[in-house]
């Protein structure tokens, strides 16, 4: 007997889908609102893991697993390693003022209803869904031929930023 | 067409949420986790259009790749910046770090 004898895999796959969509929403309210810094870098990796859940429904089987091996991978233990660095934060919650909090919430939510109201009146025109690559051996390839010069320069920017983040917090303890 | 609004929907909301902790937030570290959330929702919205409207289903991935990429290069030199803002503040909070206001 499997799970499959009680429900209908649309059943299922809807309920997956759901499960996914929670979890982001619930992993990016809880990366915004606690104050508690730890908190909000679990609630980021519980984001990233439904952001991960949401690219295996639109197709990219590849695009997931980097998802998953970047951001809740490396992105997160990053952020751990920078608040281990730096101060206590069990003594000091700021408290956060209510003009702050209101003003960001409208901000947002213009934002969010003006984008909204431009999805909702925007003519989107579907192309036809036969004989389309999605293989991750096509994605290489054309990694490696039409995105090369990108790709190269991707490549630079990440050497240079992890040469510069070792030199900008090396020199800060020299200057001490 | 249903599901590309549910998505785009979905895009739009993890990148409000975004802005909102982006601009509520005390500390710059909180404001750095805002900000992976804004990326993400614009690598949601690529992935969706990817799907079900672009002819090469190619280029949204690879689009989105390079987000990601991006997204850990600002990581990396944004937390080592906050690490020498705490050597140099004894702090990370927003309004501690005000010297550059004159």
């Amino acid at each position: 007997m499997t799970l499959a004898d009680y429900f209908s895999p649309k059943l299922l796959a809807e309920a997956a889908f759901l499960f996914t969509v929670g979890c982001t929403l619930v992993g990016a309210l809880l990366a915004v609102l606690p104050k508690n810094i730890v908190h909000n870098v679990m609630g980021l990796a519980l984001s990233m893991f439904g952001v991960t859940g949401i690219y295996l429904y639109l197709g990219s089987q590849f695009l997931a697993m980097m998802q998953l091996l970047i951001y809740v991978g490396a992105i997160c233990v990053t952020y751990i390693f920078a608040i281990m660095l730096s101060p206590p934060l069990q003594e000091e919650f700021p408290k956060r003022k209510t003009a702050k909090l209101l003003s960001a919430l409208l901000v947002s939510g213009v934002t969010f209803v003006a984008m909204v109201l431009m999805i909702l009146n925007l003519k989107w025109t579907p192309v036809n869904q036969g004989a389309r690559d999605w293989s991750v051996a096509t994605l290489g390839s054309i990694l490696l031929s039409r995105y090369f010069l990108v790709f190269e320069l991707i490549s630079l920017l990440l050497a240079i930023a992890i040469i510069g983040a070792i030199m900008i917090a090396g020199l800060g303890s020299e200057r001490e | 067409m249903e599901s590309l609004l549910s998505y785009l929907i979905l895009g739009a909301l993890m990148f409000c949420i975004g802005i909102f902790g982006l601009l509520q937030h005390n500390t710059l570290i909180g404001m750095l986790i805002a900000t992976e959330l804004i990326l993400n929702g614009a690598g949601l919205n690529f992935m969706a259009f990817n799907m079900f409207l672009a002819p090469d289903p190619t280029t949204g991935q690879i689009f989105t790749l390079f987000i990601m990429g991006i997204a850990a290069a600002e990581t990396a030199i944004a937390l080592s910046i906050i690490i020498a803002v705490y050597r140099r503040f004894k702090g990370i909070k927003v309004d501690t770090v005000s010297e550059l206001k004159g």
